[in-house]
């Protein structure tokens, strides 16, 4: 496969970055910690407000009448303002300190007055029925890219579990403060997406005021090509998978600007949703699937004309456009299966057949099936259709998934615009000169200032680089301060040792706790450097003491007069060759002893010992 | 320029393009606030070096005159405004919230009321409850009777929570014979929220306006869960927290019943609405003093108080309690006729003047035991007593309209603890 020319494509992607930050919650004093899921505390429901004099939308009330039961459960990370029992208190001002400190890191303008928003959202994420949302900045760059917006925001209830009707929420997460970062749609290729957003996250931790792990920080993208649109994608947890995910969401674009080129070739006209039960042709079947399935209700067909072959794929085979099919039906809670995958499933070509008779398909024409429960199953096809429909148009906007394998999956259409309303209960904060003046005062080293400085401690440029791009630079020059002469060892426990025991599955959290322990007993010359790959790996796994440790990996140090012992008995056994090189044996011997005592005796002693012992022999 | 135009600023070579916003309160003076194109706010500051024009003038947009349905098969209620938040509307447009303004905004608040019934809707005024009067409290209750007389099956007040429970025990007092239910509702979380308590709050109202009782009640959440609402007696509700959703309580008795759309669940008994015509007593005399005693409160500041007053009532310690000192001033106004009623600021319990020596003098004195009223249920019942009864101590004594419980149950299982 040739390479993409993104650039020819028209390739443009947009980064929206949600970070938590390290400070109480946003509008209350209540800790910005996860707990346990807590207490269920409450039941509620929300419902669309009437926004327009008169204009009642019976459908969206309807809607919402049927609409979920929301259970929320509260622990001691959440009060009455999380509860919506009491208004929300003045916004926490060293959140809104670090917001300012980073716009003013992106070069962004500030404005002169922060006034706080009320974007509805009806999904029982926000026990209100809004996120309270609030522009901070404006205009700012990051390596040539435009930053359109800087908010600070409230994070969102944490879901818990979905049962039915009825969806479960942990108030923890609820309030806790965000920034949102949002690029303009300016990245021009998948890897350079991956390095915008490796730098806005270098420049959100600089300000040493953010949260660390897991979850606490989220990535989204837009992303679109030409002849495509504009899809977002939510929920990117790793970095490095950005550039994969984008480049997986360019070849789907092209496989459906594929799927519509053929289907225009083909001259396409009216998808009918012409939904036919097809259960008499399964009724001797000899497939288990259906067989069981029809049990529930039946099996039901409808042709999709022209589509024959294309469903299975075209370009990108792994992007097929039955994929989309299949999550349509999914959200509907069916599944199809569509004929260009059969004879499958023990479906026989004379059952194929009958279903193309039945359908009036001809060799142009695809039909897609569903078996099960009637009324899921129609509701299935009906969606197929309605995908199948947009076909012909392209790619739709809509909003996708992330998922692990770095493919996406179809959420829901595009919002329309967010409403929002201004927060009145929370009075706008003005921005004045002094404030600005203190925090430019205090403005964080910035990320390629520090790895120049974390050079100096005598390791490489390009260490000091994975150093602060991994967040281990604070650690690094914690210990380096500490244990001079040990720089070089620091940093490769940190990034080497540690991040092979990473991916092995050790919990590295340990070697950070006994950190000093180790350092201390390696300045003591308890064992020797090479040892420390081996004890590391054990004290993660072991709790014990360093000379435990030490002892059970057999890794100590040797005595001086074991050592001598050694050193002695290897010269005893060369005689001849130290009689024919004089002093130029050391060098020879050197290696010899240092094979039979690595990780036992310190390479300078043994080599003294070595010099004293040939010496004496030479000498006799 | 006005609010809702399109407007351009050009201050230090920087463009903001927006719709102009009404100014906030708390904003600096010099500052604009536009709605940028993204929905968001913000606020500029602008001075003679900045540049502004308009780049649209605002029109509105002509809403559709909304039509209130009618079905002759079902029951009619009667839905009175008066202020509150209960029917909020946001503009969308320039983010301003306005309460309902018309009999239409009002009815059409919670649209899915008139699959209960009919609604007849009016605003009878539009104010905060705080700045509500004894006046007020007149009006309301000639028009529930108006109502009522005009073959509604009940009314629903509309009502700012802040003075609720005042306006409610008025009308407890005020109106006689009622040949239908008087439901008091409102909101503590505004309805152009989605979390609203407004919608379930007046759902409710609805059901129990629909209902037999022949009383004034309170229709308000039962619990910080949208899962019903209790019905407390005007002259026994008050309102116990600033923010939660269930914020009125029953004290010193039970609701009368819990209300969900599944129907009226009664937990004791209750007054039934008559057959006949509802009457009016809105005679009030406002001249009547609320004292709430603290320590080292001296006599004088009491007399200041009480001076030229025809009625007094003093929310006191405990079983009822005042310093000593002011004993003799109390007797005074007694001596020249001016009825003194002792409440307790513990608002939980009985009164009793009979249990310490100060108690004992307070009766010699001439006070009144208010037995468990409420201290402000017992300050509209003596302006209600003083216009319209003869014997003011017996009057005071008597239970008129469930203001006094003769006795109170070990376990209750509805009351409320906050804390
Ligand atoms: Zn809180």
């Amino acid at each position: 496969m040739t390479e993409i020319d993104y650039k020819k494509l028209g390739f443009k992607a947009g980064l929206e970055i949600h970070q938590q930050l390290a400070t109480h919650k946003l509008f209350c004093k209540c800790p910005s910690e996860l707990k346990e899921k807590g207490e269920k505390a409450f039941e509620r429901f929300l419902r669309p407000t009437q926004s327009e004099l008169g204009e009642v939308d019976r459908a969206a009330l309807e809607e919402a009448r049927r609409g979920k039961k929301f259970v929320y459960f509260s622990s001691s990370s959440s009060c009455l303002v999380e509860a919506d029992e009491e208004p929300p208190h003045e916004a926490n001002e060293e959140a809104v300190d670090i917001a300012l400190t980073v716009a003013l890191l992106l070069k962004a303008d500030i404005v002169d007055e922060i006034h706080f928003m009320r974007k509805i959202v009806i999904d029982g994420s926000n026990t209100t029925g809004f996120q309270r949302t609030a522009l901070i900045a404006l205009n700012g760059e990051i390596n040539g890219v435009k930053i359109e917006t800087i908010c600070l925001e409230e994070d969102a209830a944490r879901k818990i579990g979905e049962n039915g009707r009825k969806v479960e929420y942990a108030l923890d997460r609820l309030g806790i403060p965000l920034i949102e970062i949002a690029t303009s749609p300016d990245i021009s290729s998948p890897s350079q997406a991956k390095e915008i957003a490796e730098k806005i996250g270098l420049i959100l931790r600089a300000t040493n005021k953010v949260k660390r792990g897991i979850g606490t920080i989220r990535q989204d993208l837009n992303v679109s090509i030409k002849e495509g649109n504009r899809i977002e994608i939510k929920g990117v947890q790793e970095l490095n998978d950005i550039p994969k995910i984008l480049e997986n969401e360019v070849k789907r674009q092209i496989e459906l600007i594929e799927v519509k080129k053929e289907l225009e070739k083909r001259k396409i006209g009216e998808i009918r949703e012409e939904i036919k039960d097809l259960s008499h042709i399964f009724e001797k079947t000899g497939s288990k699937l259906i067989k069981n399935l029809m049990k529930k209700g039946g099996v039901f067909g409808v042709k999709l004309p022209k589509f024959n072959g294309i469903i299975k794929g075209i370009k990108y085979k792994e992007h097929r456009i039955g994929k989309e099919f299949a999550m349509y039906a999914k959200i509907e809670g069916g599944g199809i299966i569509h004929s260009d995958e059969l004879p499958n499933y023990g479906i026989s070509i004379e059952e194929v057949k009958k279903i193309r008779e039945e359908l009036k398909c001809n060799e142009m024409d695809a039909f897609v099936i569903s078996a099960g429960k009637r009324e899921v199953a129609i509701k299935s096809l009906k969606a197929v259709v309605r995908r199948a429909r947009e076909a012909i148009k392209g790619v739709p906007k809509e909003v996708r998934k992330a998922l692990p394998n770095c493919f996406t999956e179809y959420m829901r259409p595009m919002p329309t615009a967010a409403r929002m309303y201004p927060e009145t209960d929370v009075p706008p904060i003005r921005i004045d000169k002094r404030r600005i003046e203190r925090l430019l005062k205090n403005l964080p080293e910035l990320p390629d200032a520090k790895i120049r400085r974390i050079a100096e401690y005598g390791i490489s440029m390009e260490e000091a680089k994975q150093l602060v791009y991994t967040g281990k630079d604070e650690e690094f020059e914690k210990f380096a301060k500490k244990y001079k002469g040990y720089e070089k060892v620091i940093s490769r426990i940190l990034l080497n040792i540690m991040g092979e025991m990473e991916k092995e599955g050790y919990d590295v959290s340990i070697v950070i706790k006994r950190m000093d322990e180790i350092l201390e007993g390696l300045s003591k010359k308890k064992f020797a450097k090479e040892a420390l790959d081996k004890l590391l790996r054990y004290l993660a796994k072991n709790d014990v003491s360093l000379d435990v440790a030490i002892r059970e990996c057999n890794v100590g140090f040797l005595e001086e007069e074991k050592i001598r012992d050694i050193i002695r008995k290897i010269v005893m056994e060369r005689i001849e060759f130290i009689k024919e090189r004089k002093e130029k044996a050391v060098s020879g011997l050197m290696g010899i002893a240092m094979k039979e005592l690595r990780g036992k005796a310190d390479g300078a002693l043994v080599n003294k010992i070595l010099k004293e012992e040939l010496e004496k022999f030479i000498f006799q | 320029m006005k609010v809702g135009d399109l407007i351009e600023i050009k201050k230090d070579g920087k463009v903001y393009r927006g719709v102009l916003m009404p100014h906030h309160a708390f904003s600096g003076r010099n500052i604009i606030v536009i709605k940028l194109e993204n929905g968001y706010n913000i606020g500029i500051k602008v001075d003679k070096n900045c540049k502004i024009k308009v780049i649209k003038s605002f029109e509105r947009r002509s809403a559709k005159k909304p039509k209130i349905p009618f079905d002759e098969n079902k029951k009619t209620v009667a839905l009175i405004g008066t202020g509150g938040t209960i029917a909020s509307y946001v503009d969308y447009e320039t983010g301003a919230v306005h309460p309902a303004a018309t009999a239409e905004e009002l009815a059409l608040a919670v649209p899915e009321i008139f699959d209960l019934c009919n609604i007849d809707a009016k605003i009878l005024f539009q104010k905060f409850s705080e700045n509500l009067s004894p006046k007020d409290w007149q009006k309301m209750a000639r028009e529930v009777a108006r109502q009522l007389n005009n073959k509604k099956n009940g009314v629903v007040i509309a009502h700012g929570t802040d003075t609720m429970a005042f306006s409610s025990a008025a009308l407890s007092f005020m109106l006689k014979n009622l040949n239908g239910p008087v439901v008091f509702t409102g909101s503590q979380r505004s309805s152009d929220r989605p979390s609203s308590d407004a919608f379930l709050n007046l759902m409710n109202s609805v059901r129990v306006a629909l209902s037999n009782i022949g009383e004034v009640v309170v229709v308000m959440h039962n619990s910080i869960s949208s899962t019903g609402c209790y019905i407390h007696r005007a002259t026994k509700v008050r309102k116990m927290h600033s923010s939660r959703r269930d914020a009125f309580v029953s004290i010193n008795s039970n609701p009368i019943g819990f209300v969900n759309e599944n129907g009226i669940e009664f937990f004791g008994g209750y007054r039934k609405k008559t057959d006949g015509k509802v009457k009016v007593m809105p005679k009030l005399n406002e001249n009547v003093s609320l004292v709430y005693f603290y320590p080292g409160m001296t006599r004088e500041e009491f007399e200041r108080i009480v001076e030229w007053k025809d009625g007094v009532v003093i929310a006191g310690t405990g079983l009822g309690h005042v310093n000593e000192d002011w004993i003799p001033s109390i007797k005074r106004l007694t001596r020249q006729g001016i009825p003194v009623v002792m409440t307790t600021q513990c608002l939980y319990g009985r009164v009793n003047l009979n249990v310490y020596s100060t108690g004992r003098k307070l009766l010699k004195a001439g006070v009144i035991g208010g037995e468990d009223m409420l201290p402000e249920v017992a300050w509209i019942k003596l302006m209600w007593v003083l216009a319209n009864e003869k014997n003011v101590e017996e009057a005071m004594k008597k239970n008129i309209a469930g203001e006094i419980s003769e006795r109170r149950e070990i376990r209750s299982l509805h009351a409320k603890n906050f804390i």
